[in-house]
């Protein structure tokens, strides 16, 4: 029993990571219609801007990290004004090689300066466990669900109270009636941009404990994470979070089994199965919006 | 005498979709204080001489000036931020937001304290809005869509108002009370309005002036009181008959402008 929890929260824990990234490639794909592959390269990056912090630059953690979310914004800022403007009405094949290609230079330019070992960094709960009666977590798996928690939290009171945050949503139901009552699209755009590079910074920062940083950590982590905002729906801000968090505990059930004994093995090819299973029986995904876009 | 400068001036506006020319040339001015109608067929090219005065498309050749500036090729939002408010044709709402979240959208542009104020004042206009006023606009009806659309649009506090066919699929008894709404936001609210229609009878009546679109230029401009009389605009847009000498010939007849 004890077991069972450890892998639930285990599973728990990186299905937030994978949802937070989901939200990314949904946030993106609600201002803009594109899918950005290189999501989880972004994750990858700001992972690496936190371990540059903490361990070259010998930052606190806490500064260290709002610094390397702040960076990714720029970052995401930075992409939108030099790349993804440009690609605004070219096909959904153009756009998904320029993600693509994006994903390629930002992995090896990675590669370049951090090289292609594994780093990790002294977080203040490395090591920590948390003892609730019996059951034993490690404070890293406790930590990234709250802080999703938090951070889904804060996400959906920005979207539902804040006006930028309303007008992001009646950007992405209908752009055209957006321009039409003044609100900045354009700025809008840029915001999503930010907002999910920000986000997959966050799912980097709190990855590193699970599982270090390298290169290509956000490649196999991007393409689950895109599995689960299909399963989402791939147009519902929650439904990328449940998405996230089935794909997590499907992976780490099938590879342990309920109770810690080896299972099936097949933990990743779990998850493309269901990839597989979602697209054929429902392709909408669960959490499908009941009424398509308009531009 | 000297002539005021008009609020709107198009000069000679030419706009493609793609290698299709939407317009080929349309020249029209718009009154401060006036209500203006384009009439046309369907495909004549009235919906594109709206978005090219509100930014959503760029003309090839041509200018639009707004209140003495250049405004040609501006952002849209940008142009809406001058006090012109477009309502789309096919009552364009954010479906998933409530009724009263989209009338706020409309006053994005606007400081936070007016916003009540104008909110209790659209309510007046459309006290249905006010009961619905926390249903997703999706689940409105599209008469009420339409209201919202407007609404939303009179939220921005405007100058100029854009309305394409606000009157498209509405019941004869909404089709009146639109015309109203349209010659109340004009009247008392002191807002120009430039009006597309299909539905000449009405547009003509409330309007003072209009101009007859055909295949994207502009083939009769005139007081709406002369235009409702000229036989033509009463054969083919009001759909009266011509005389009886006139009818022994249809099958040769022309239309006049052409
Ligand atoms: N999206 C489009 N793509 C290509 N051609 C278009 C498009 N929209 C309109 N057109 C063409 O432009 C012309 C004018 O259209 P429009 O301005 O919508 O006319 P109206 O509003 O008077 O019905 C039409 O002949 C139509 O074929
Ligand atoms: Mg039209």
């Amino acid at each position: 029993m004890e077991t069972f929890f450890q892998l639930l929260i285990s599973g728990i824990a990186q299905g937030c990571v994978y949802g937070l990234v989901a939200l990314g490639f949904v946030l993106i794909y609600k201002a803009t219609e594109m899918v950005n592959f290189a999501q989880g390269d972004m994750m990858m990056l700001g992972a690496f801007f936190t371990i540059t912090l903490i361990n070259d630059l010998n930052w606190e953690y806490f500064p260290a990290i709002i610094a390397a979310i702040l960076a990714m914004g720029v970052v995401g800022l930075f992409l939108e004004r030099v790349l993804f403007r440009r690609m605004i009405g070219e096909s959904p094949f153009a756009v998904l090689m320029v993600t693509i290609g994006l994903g390629y230079v930002l992995r090896s330019v990675a590669g370049m300066i951090w090289g292609h070992n594994p780093l990790s960094i002294e977080t203040p709960y490395t090591d920590i466990r948390l003892h609730f009666g019996t059951v034993v977590l490690p404070a890293a798996d406790v930590v990234v669900v709250a802080a999703t928690v938090v951070l889904c939290a804060l996400t959906y009171l920005f979207f539902r109270y804040t006006r930028f945050g309303v007008a992001m949503q009646a950007t992405s139901q209908n752009q055209l009636a957006a321009y039409y009552a003044g609100i900045p699209v354009k700025r809008v755009v840029a915001a999503s941009w930010a907002l999910a590079a920000a986000i997959a910074a966050i799912a980097g920062i709190l990855l590193i404990p699970l599982k270090s940083a390298y290169p290509e950590v956000g490649l196999v982590l991007g393409i689950k994470a895109f599995a689960a905002a299909i399963v989402g729906g791939f147009g519902s801000l929650p439904g990328a979070m449940i998405g996230g968090l089935v794909i997590g505990l499907v992976e780490i059930f099938t590879k342990y089994g309920i109770d810690g004994r080896v299972g099936f093995s097949v933990s990743d090819t779990s998850v493309y199965v269901l990839i597989l299973v979602m697209l054929i029986v429902r392709p909408s995904g669960i959490f499908t919006s009941t009424q398509r876009k308009k531009v | 005498m000297k002539v005021a400068e008009p609020l709107l001036e198009v000069k000679n506006i030419e706009t493609y979709y793609g290698l299709i020319a939407g317009i080929r040339g349309v020249s029209l001015e718009v009154r401060g204080g006036s209500i203006v109608t384009i009439l046309g067929a369907n495909g004549a090219g009235k919906t594109t001489v709206l978005k090219t005065i509100s930014g959503a498309m760029t003309p090839e050749k041509g200018s639009v000036c707004y209140a003495g500036k250049d405004i040609t090729g501006r952002d849209p939002d940008r142009i809406t931020r001058l006090g012109i408010a477009h309502v789309p044709e096919g009552r364009e709402v954010f479906p998933f937001l409530s009724t009263e979240e989209n009338l706020k959208m409309g006053a994005f542009t606007r400081k936070n304290s007016t916003v009540n104020l104008e909110l209790d004042r659209i309510f007046e206009y459309f006290p249905l809005l006010r009961e619905q006023r926390k249903l997703p606009a999706g689940f409105l009806s599209g008469g009420q869509q339409q209201m919202l659309a407007i609404g939303r649009a009179l939220m921005l506090r405007p100058q100029l108002m854009l309305l394409d066919e606000p009157s498209l699929g509405l019941s004869p008894k909404l089709v009146h009370a639109t015309a109203e709404i349209i010659k109340s936001i004009n009247q008392d609210q002191g807002v120009t309005v430039l009006l597309v229609e299909q539905n000449a009878q009405m547009a003509l009546e409330i309007a003072h002036f209009g101009y007859i679109l055909e295949n994207g230029r502009v083939v009769l401009e005139d007081s709406t009181s002369r235009l409702s009389k000229a036989t033509d605009v009463q054969e083919f847009y009001l759909g009266k008959k011509a005389s009886s000498v006139r009818g022994k010939r249809r099958w040769k007849q022309r239309k006049t402008w052409r």
